[in-house]
């Protein structure tokens, strides 16, 4: 039985098992969910992202290593896609990181994205709060390799570094919308292949020409994105990655924009839970109504067809008065 | 949207044999076969695979072993597995297993042995069955 006082205690085997539960939607997991809840809130989150092959793990790897310098305690979820085919996923992300498995002051979990679009999984947010109740102090998030609108990350992470790498593209791929709008650090990885400066130049332009919201939000919190060079193979360039990482977070708390961010991821949480929730009660109970039986039958017989079937029942919903 | 439960496996080489070939198609069957494989590459000490089991909660770990030292290996991780509580773990073999060792593995503890010649079917039809069971 698994009891939340050995997950609050660290307990990895506790944690491990409740992520599980988490990913296989076990009817359980709501309660004990509700039980660790208020214990988060101690946790930096950082988001990595970037396209397959830039070199996400390997950073993480190196990134882990110099968080440890400093003793903080690190998870990390790893996120890789689930085969539309076949269900099911090859899970490689820790392979880059498995120098680290055996220091018990660090935690990872690979995870299949299961049918799940936006870079990561359904099950991603809540197991960031078991790992945040676990005392992680920093929790890495690896999405899936991300194409150009996967930028679900940056709901669930303090601070989203994109990684790049030289010679993708020239200065249209940068400025054009989606997931480069939010980052708060940009890496150019691999940056002994040739073109590094130039990727560079690109980057800080589209910076320099972002516009609101993110203008906004640099206006208030006062960061401009960083664009940094590293090497995540032999480390360089990782030491100032951390460090930028950390100061972000920094400045973000001498700004109030922590308590902004957690009130825009409460926002979000509670929205996407109670889309959760109120589909599986309503569908339920619609289910089980007469009307549904009487207008299945219908459809069955050729009297209805599907789309005014839907519309029929839907208009029978009537819970809140709209005040409109 | 997928939600039906998964069978999740550690697949791992111990020690120091650095043929991985095998231990790859073996994956990809696997994920062919609709299973969450969690590849952790070669030369992994036994330390290492007890602990990516636990942080991983895997069903199955499969070894692949082509250094003759399957014996000790399987021998020394059960007992690893026994420490960490992995009890609900179980632990699986292929690659260069000679058959009259077979039943020496299965005393100790191995789930399932595939020695090298066992078709994707048969070894994704022996992962099924001791989920099943």
């Amino acid at each position: 039985m698994l009891e939340v006082k050995n997950i609050l205690a660290g307990n990895q085997r506790a944690g491990a098992r409740m992520i599980r539960l988490i990913e296989d939607n076990d009817p359980t997991v709501f309660g004990l969910l509700k039980e660790l809840y208020p214990h988060v809130g101690h946790a930096f989150i950082i988001g990595i992202t970037g396209s397959p092959g830039v070199g996400k793990s390997t950073l993480i790897d190196a990134l882990i290593s110099e968080f440890r310098k400093l003793d903080k305690k690190i998870a990390v979820i790893a996120v890789d896609p689930t085969s539309p085919f076949s269900g099911g996923a090859i899970l490689g992300d820790r392979l880059r990181m498995q120098r680290h498995a055996t220091d018990k002051r660090v935690f990872i979990r690979s995870m299949a994205s299961r049918g799940q679009k936006g870079g990561l999984s359904r099950a991603t947010k809540d197991a960031s709060i078991v790992l945040d109740a676990m005392g992680y102090d920093i929790i890495i998030i690896e999405t899936v390799g991300a194409g150009q609108a996967d930028f679900d990350i940056t709901t669930l992470a303090h601070s989203t570094g994109i990684i790049s790498i030289p010679g993708t593209g020239d200065g249209i791929q940068a400025v054009k919308a989606g997931i480069l709008e939010t980052g708060d650090i940009f890496i150019v990885n691999k940056s002994d292949k040739p073109d590094a400066d130039a990727s560079v130049y690109e980057l800080k332009m589209m910076i320099s020409m972002r516009k609101p919201p993110n203008l906004k939000i640099t206006r208030e919190t006062g960061w401009t994105p960083r664009v940094l060079k590293t090497i995540a193979q032999n480390g360089t360039g990782v030491k100032e990655l951390a460090d930028t990482f950390l100061s972000h977070f920094d400045f973000m708390k001498k700004n109030n924009f922590v308590d902004q961010k957690r009130n825009a991821m409460e926002t979000s949480y509670f929205n996407s839970l109670l889309q959760d929730l109120t589909l599986k009660k309503l569908l339920l109970l619609m289910k089980n109504s007469k009307e549904y039986k009487e207008v299945l039958q219908k459809i069955q017989e050729g009297s209805i067809d599907p789309l005014s079937a839907a519309e029929h029942i839907t208009s029978k919903i009537c819970i809140f008065e709209n005040n409109d | 949207m997928e939600t039906k439960n998964k069978i999740r496996i550690l697949i791992a080489k111990p020690g120091l044999d650095g043929h991985d070939k095998g231990a790859k198609i073996v994956a990809l069957a696997l994920r062919d076969a609709g299973y969450e494989v969690i590849y952790s590459g070669l030369h992994q000490t036994l330390e290492q695979i007890t602990q990516t089991a636990t942080q991983e909660a895997v069903d199955i770990i499969g070894l692949s072993i082509m250094s003759g030292a399957h014996l000790p290996i399987c021998e020394k991780l059960i007992n690893m597995m026994k420490e960490q509580e992995l009890n609900d773990v179980y632990l699986t073999v292929g690659g260069v297993i000679p058959y009259q060792d077979i039943p020496k593995l299965k005393e100790m503890g191995v789930a399932a042995v595939f020695p090298g010649g066992t078709s994707f079917e048969e070894i994704t039809k022996g992962m099924n069955r001791l989920i099943e069971r």
